[in-house]
């Protein structure tokens, strides 16, 4: 779960951690408002969930208020890397002496946390990485240690930040790590973090990706939740409680386990075909679930056939089976729709199929025909 | 011979009680393993279907002796049942449920390779293991795979673990041990874990791997195929056309920064001597040939 950068320094900003003052707005008219109670001068910011704001005209000094009308004119609406700007973030300006970059994320192959701290802020981290990898300080830490201010300390000495750094750093990086871990996060970010000419160093800016599994211990997900970027598919799909995610293609995709489901988009892309989802019902594919997901894939103009994948393992054919022509009872389909049933009790699940084929309805015998048939149904 | 498990194996299961724990706990000594005991805080002297109920692993492990413990109990309660069942002295853990948070799943796995190092996990969400006509820890459908052997599997992912197992099977193929390592960013037990047993087991003659994007442990399996292993692998990875920063689904499963591309993986294992099918089919069908070639 992807925040806004105005949602990712609230969340810093409950760990202690020094972010400006600021307000989300969602008009031209409120951003000037916002910007006359906060103070000029101010940085008015787009928020999307997309990297690259600054290169695209999505974020802007402004000096005076007129300067705040007219960029926030220009930036709601503004695309950036496919996000239309509906929100805008104005803060409190800042004057920057220094832009550093730090993060952690979990290393996976190390299967440790791995902060990475440079000098280097400002500009994307991959760039760094490529042209200058030396200036990327990594510490990995074990969880059972966390981070301890010794390993911190050393971590900031080798990123060799400059003395007036040193201890807001440090402060402040141990502030991220208890975000990262307490707050639940996949990933965390300031980018940049700075030095001001005062001597004090500051949270930026705020990339932050929470772990979606966490939401039973984290109430304050829910409102993160309602503000994830989703188009009408995925909106519908997860209202149902389905793993649903969009794809540009013509043929929806219903399988169970997120594995088969991966497969059969990729075997449907090997025929010659394009998915319009990655839809996975899970295990237990009764009529409840199978309606669900057969009328988000309905639902989809794009949707031309509709190829459903189901593999029983515990799961039972008859009982996929049935759910299936529950399913079609209950919401009108428009688009064929081809099964490929295998596994447990497949026999008994297609002997129940087998009356009820049609040209709405169609059945094959393997994954890799069922896909051939749903592609040249799509086409 | 089997890798981690087999016919002796007594086993405890953790959440034996609720719905899910008490219906697979069925179903897996239905199959012939050894359910021995289950666990619940407050319900110590009750029984499920004649399965003897303890407080907790330990006193579990006390009274039967059981080596190995199954967990089903809800996502939140996930970090404390792992870290009771190796304090409680069991050697192998399965974890089964899914949405377990990544930050439980890094702190547990940290904390049992520095406290309980002999202790093997198994999961967070994963189907289990099962030794065919021996031993069935976990959701796998018992009837979809063939005993005997040689073939050995390992899968991050559930659904293509039964489609492999039911592929061999259809082709007469039967299966020593096959272990569901599940789909999350921390598993307790790696390819390579499974890869080093599977070397190590005289009976099994050849390994089906099952990968999916996200991640690097296929390519780290690559590496270890090329410089530890003799016996050949056949191999599928799901996602090829997985567009990047979308969640397919497993947590684990995502392409992000260019990383972890199901064509870089394919790649990786072929250059390690891993025949890579395009699709599971393709996959058992190479499996196939090996197996008539032994």
């Amino acid at each position: 779960m992807d925040l806004f950068e105005h949602q990712g320094k609230e969340f810093f900003a409950g760990y202690g951690m020094p972010v400006s003052d600021g307000e989300a707005v969602f008009s031209v008219d409120e951003a000037v408002a916002a910007a006359e109670r906060l103070g000029t001068p101010v940085m008015v910011k787009a928020q999307v969930h997309a990297g690259g704001r600054g290169k695209a005209g999505g974020v802007k000094f402004a000096a005076d208020l007129d300067a705040v009308r007219e960029h926030a004119g220009n930036i709601f609406g503004l695309d950036i890397k496919g996000h239309v700007v509906e929100r805008i973030w104005v803060e409190k300006a800042s004057d920057i002496a220094e832009e550093y970059y730090a993060s952690f994320t979990l290393d996976r192959a190390a299967k440790k946390h791995l902060g990475m701290l440079s000098k280097e802020g400002g500009i994307e981290i991959e760039t760094v990485a490529e042209e200058n990898p030396d200036a990327i300080a990594k510490v990995w830490v074990d969880p059972v240690d966390g981070l301890t201010e010794e390993a911190c300390r050393a971590w900031v000495a080798a990123a060799n930040l400059p003395a007036a750094a040193v201890e807001g750093s440090v402060e402040i990086l141990q502030k991220l790590y208890t975000a990262y871990t307490e707050g639940d996060a996949d990933m965390v970010e300031i980018n940049p973090l700075i030095l001001t000419p005062e001597g004090t160093v500051h949270v930026l800016d705020a990339k932050v990706t929470l772990d979606g599994n966490s939401e039973f211990r984290h109430p304050e997900y829910a409102q993160y939740d309602k503000t994830q970027p989703r188009d009408e598919r995925e909106q519908s799909a997860h209202d149902k409680g389905l793993q649903y995610v969009g794809l540009d293609g013509s043929v929806g995709v219903i399988a169970n386990g997120a594995g088969l489901a991966m497969s059969t988009v990729d075997v449907v892309n090997q025929v010659g075909g394009k998915s319009a989802n990655f839809l996975d019902i899970g295990g237990g594919a009764n009529a409840d679930v199978m309606a669900g997901a057969l009328e988000v894939i309905n639902n989809d103009p794009a949707v031309k056939a509709i190829f459903i994948n189901i593999f029983g393992g515990i799961t039972r054919g008859e009982e996929v089976a049935n759910g299936i022509i529950e399913a079609m009872a209950r919401v009108e389909i428009d688009s064929p729709i081809v099964i490929r049933l295998d596994g447990t009790n497949a026999d008994q699940g297609r002997a129940i199929l087998e009356p009820n084929l049609s040209d709405k309805l169609m059945m094959e015998p393997t994954m890799l025909e069922a896909a051939r048939r749903a592609v040249e149904l799509a086409s | 011979m089997s890798i981690f498990v087999n016919e002796n194996t007594k086993v405890i299961y953790q959440g034996l009680t609720g719905s899910q724990g008490s219906y697979y706990g069925r179903l897996n000594a239905e199959y012939g393993t050894q359910v021995v005991a289950g666990t619940h805080p407050k319900k110590a002297g009750a029984d499920v279907d004649g399965v003897p109920i303890y407080a907790n692993v330990a006193d579990a492990v006390g009274a039967t002796g059981a080596t190995a413990s199954c967990i089903f109990v809800p996502a939140p309660g996930v970090k404390g049942a792992v870290m009771e069942a190796a304090e409680g002295g069991v050697e192998f853990i399965v974890a089964i449920t899914e949405g377990v948070p990544a930050q439980d799943e890094a702190y547990f796995f940290n904390d049992l390779a520095r406290n309980y190092p002999d202790v093997q996990l198994l999961g967070p969400n994963c189907p289990g293991i099962i030794s065919p006509g021996k031993c069935n820890i976990g959701i796998t459908a018992g009837h979809i795979a063939k005993a005997g052997g040689p073939v050995g599997i390992v899968s991050r992912s559930g659904t293509l673990t039964y489609q492999a197992l039911y592929e061999l099977k259809q082709k007469d193929i039967g299966v020593t041990t096959c272990v569901g390592i599940g789909g999350d960013p921390v598993p307790g037990t790696s390819f390579i874990d499974c890869l080093e047993a599977f070397e190590a087991d005289p009976e099994t003659l050849a390994v089906m791997m099952i990968g999916e994007i996200g991640g690097s442990a296929e390519e780290e399996a690559a590496e270890f195929i090329r410089d530890h292993m003799s016996k050949p692998v056949a191999s599928y990875i799901a996602g090829v056309t997985a567009p990047p920063g979308k969640k397919m689904g497993h947590a684990g499963a995502i392409v992000s920064g260019g990383k972890g591309t199901a064509a870089a993986k394919m790649e990786a294992l072929e250059a390690a001597g891993v025949l890579v099918g395009n699709n599971p089919t393709e996959a058992g069908e190479l499996m196939a040939g090996i197996v008539a070639s032994l």
